[in-house]
């Protein structure tokens, strides 16, 4: 009757370890009737990068999305089948979405800092959490991390909209690693960016490999042979136009010796 | 290719060419059309600007019952005496129990110069307007109407008037023309406006955020969109109504303020400025949920995904971001639906307006009458003077809705610089 989200106290979620950061069972999301993708059977290596290539439309953001429940936000969408979090169902009744973002961040297509200042853009979900440390450092810490504390720490009072749009994305991963997850998925976040903050992006990407678990959407198939340790390819899998993850393995692999014909002719060039 | 050429270009293919001319002639007509339709706009409004300051502004003749210059002491012109002076002039003048009633009102030697002189203009002097004429006669026919107040009113003075005067929004409403004002109208409407913007705009944006960020999709939250829609067409008189039966009737302890031992003993009853508000406010309380709606719905998705995927609860995601970007669009269109409000009169009329107070209102609980109010009824007095006031009283309304709209307008405009 009111709020989507129950707000009830989160059954415990472990703590990060284990060879798998997460891990989908028998996924399928559906928007309204139509289920965009199924079957998925996939599991997220800690601390590596796993990207989601594909063509367009075979909904590789759909299953990133359902890492986190940010599908929720769309009124009609749902999900069946079982997300494993450390081991724990992030669907499970009694979790609360909120908790499970925190934990699980997102850094989105476009760049999308709030129209504040620099500062305030990293320290918001810090703040709206309920973060008791030390803010600045916090702060300081997270813009280091993303290799942007030389380049704003004059001007952390300025607005974040000033920046570039490279630098843009990079406050947004602070601005998501601020809030201390232990996974970041990663909506193409390099797509609409120049080469030069591409390559910034990318090489940010495998510094955080060492400490977060990442999943990445990419459309750029070097992209995701340069960056990515394990690659999933997604297809849409039959006359229903549901998606489905028709191979996993390490991106060598999947880039020189794949399995399935499809994903060849992809990776190749040679898909229609 | 045809044979047939018709145009500078030649050898038009018969297919397609032969409807060009006709289709310019309609397009012709409907360009002609459109501007008919402006120009006709244009001239409505060109002719009530112009009825409404030709009214405003004009000749009057002027006629004084004790001539000032009568009341001159040795010489001394009126304007110069001294306050003993004015007192005994008053004495002289007036009847023993109206001076004994001013001076116990306040007594004379505690009266200050100025104050006895207006008291004497007032009420020995008398000017009363004999006649009047409007603005555009008293540039064209100055010379016609001198003759014929040489020849009707002799002794009357020619003078040129502004209606709209300063001194025009102090006064209080009053039976004599040339006396009275717009103060209590003004004060009743900025008074009904206070509780009607106190009422609305909370439950607007209240219920504005409920249907918009809260509400699951279904047939009931469907049904109460669109009739909420529909009650924003409703005619203001059946709020009127409304309001006459739950405020005035239904609610008088409290709208009468006897609940809280607060009632005016003059009115007793609920026809007061709090049952206005409450009225306006149920009136205007569509418009700013739809308004306050389409706000919330224009702010960004990709700013509220941000929030969400740094860990906000939704409360935190309305209230820190979905509010914020969208305040100046609420209050956009909140400035719109005031000035709609400040403008009602039918339903005022319903629960109850007094048309005649010359008390200033000092609370929720008093008896109203507010601008419209009072132009209608000063439109309909018998005495020409009194639509020369209805005149001023809508220049003073028209400013005043003027005023808002462009406050609307420049936070409208701060927004889209910002966004």
């Amino acid at each position: 009757m009111f709020a989507n989200h129950q707000p009830i106290v989160p059954a415990t979620i472990p703590a990060p370890n284990g060879e798998y950061a997460i891990e989908a069972q028998g996924l399928s999301v559906f928007y309204g009737g139509f289920r965009a993708v199924k079957d998925i059977a996939l599991k997220v290596r800690t601390r590596k990068i796993t990207a989601f290539i594909g063509p367009s439309g075979c909904g590789k953001s759909t299953l990133l999305r359902a890492f986190n429940r940010m599908n929720e936000l769309i009124p009609t969408a749902h999900a069946a089948g079982a997300v494993l979090y450390h081991g724990q169902d992030i669907y499970a009744p009694d979790v609360d979405p909120v908790e499970v973002r925190r934990r699980i961040g997102m850094v989105f297509q476009k760049a999308n800092p709030f129209p504040k200042t620099i500062y305030e853009n990293v320290a918001w979900g810090a703040t709206i959490n309920g973060y008791r440390g030390n803010m600045a450092e916090l702060v300081e810490q997270s813009l280091r991390q993303t290799a942007l504390w030389d380049e704003v720490k004059d001007k952390l009072q300025q607005s974040a909209l000033a920046l570039s749009g490279g630098q843009q994305q990079r406050l947004c991963i602070a601005r998501a690693i601020a809030v201390k997850p232990d996974i970041i998925l990663m909506d193409e976040p390099a797509s609409a960016l120049d080469p030069i903050a591409t390559l910034k992006i990318e090489e940010l990407m495998r510094e955080l490999a060492g400490a977060y678990t990442l999943v990445i959407v990419t459309h750029n198939m070097q992209q995701a042979a340069r960056v990515s340790d394990v690659t999933a390819m997604m297809m849409l899998a039959d006359s229903q136009r549901t998606g489905m993850v028709i191979e996993v393995g390490s991106t060598k692999t999947i880039f020189t010796r794949p399995k399935d014909k499809r994903t060849e002719d992809y990776v190749t060039g040679r898909f229609g | 290719m045809s044979a047939e050429t018709n145009g500078p270009l030649g050898g038009a293919e018969q297919t397609f060419d032969a409807g060009l001319p006709q289709r310019k002639r309609v397009a012709v007509a409907w360009h002609t059309l459109f501007l008919a339709s402006t120009i006709i706009g244009v001239i409505a409004l060109t002719a009530l600007l112009y009825t409404v300051i030709n009214q405003s502004f004009g000749l009057v003749a002027v006629q004084n019952r004790i001539e000032p210059a009568s009341l001159a002491v040795d010489g001394v012109p009126l304007a110069q005496l001294t306050q003993e002076q004015y007192v005994a002039i008053l004495q002289a003048n007036l009847s023993p129990g109206v001076f004994r009633r001013y001076d116990s009102e306040q007594p004379f030697t505690e009266r200050s110069r100025e104050n006895l002189y207006a008291l004497v203009l007032e009420r020995v002097v008398q000017p009363r307007y004999v006649k009047t004429w409007p603005l555009i006669a008293a540039f064209f026919d100055r010379a016609a109407i001198e003759t014929e107040v040489a020849r009707d009113f002799p002794g009357a003075k020619l003078v040129f008037r502004s209606w709209v005067t300063p001194d025009f929004l102090r006064s209080p409403q009053a039976s004599a023309p040339e006396l009275a004002g717009v103060r209590t109208a003004i004060l009743g409407s900025l008074w009904t406006i206070l509780i009607t913007i106190l009422t609305a705009l909370p439950i607007g944006v209240g219920a504005a955020i409920y249907l918009e960020e809260y509400a699951r999709a279904s047939w009931a939250t469907r049904l109460i969109r669109t009739n909420i829609t529909n009650l924003a067409g409703v005619p203001s008189i059946i709020y009127g109504m409304l309001g006459l039966a739950i405020f005035v009737r239904g609610a008088e302890a409290l709208t009468s303020g006897a609940a809280f031992g607060l009632a005016d003993p003059t009115t007793a009853n609920g026809r007061t400025i709090l049952s206005a508000g409450l009225t306006l406010a149920l009136l205007i309380l569509p418009l700013l949920i739809i308004n306050a709606q389409e706000a919330i719905r224009a702010v960004p998705r990709s700013l509220r995904q941000a929030r969400y995927g740094l860990g906000a609860t939704q409360w935190q995601t309305i209230w820190r971001h979905v509010l914020p970007s969208a305040l100046p669009g609420i209050l956009t269109g909140t400035i719109l639906a005031i000035s709609r409000a400040i403008g009602e009169t039918a339903p005022l009329v319903v629960i109850g307006a007094s048309t005649f107070i010359v008390v200033d209102p000092n609370g929720p609980f008093a008896k109203f009458t507010t601008l419209p109010i009072q132009i209608y009824q000063w439109t309909s007095r018998p005495q020409p003077q009194f639509r020369n006031l209805a005149a001023a009283a809508i220049l003073v309304l028209l400013a005043l809705l003027l005023t808002m709209n462009t406050s609307a307008v420049l936070l409208r405009n701060r927004y889209s610089r910002r966004a």
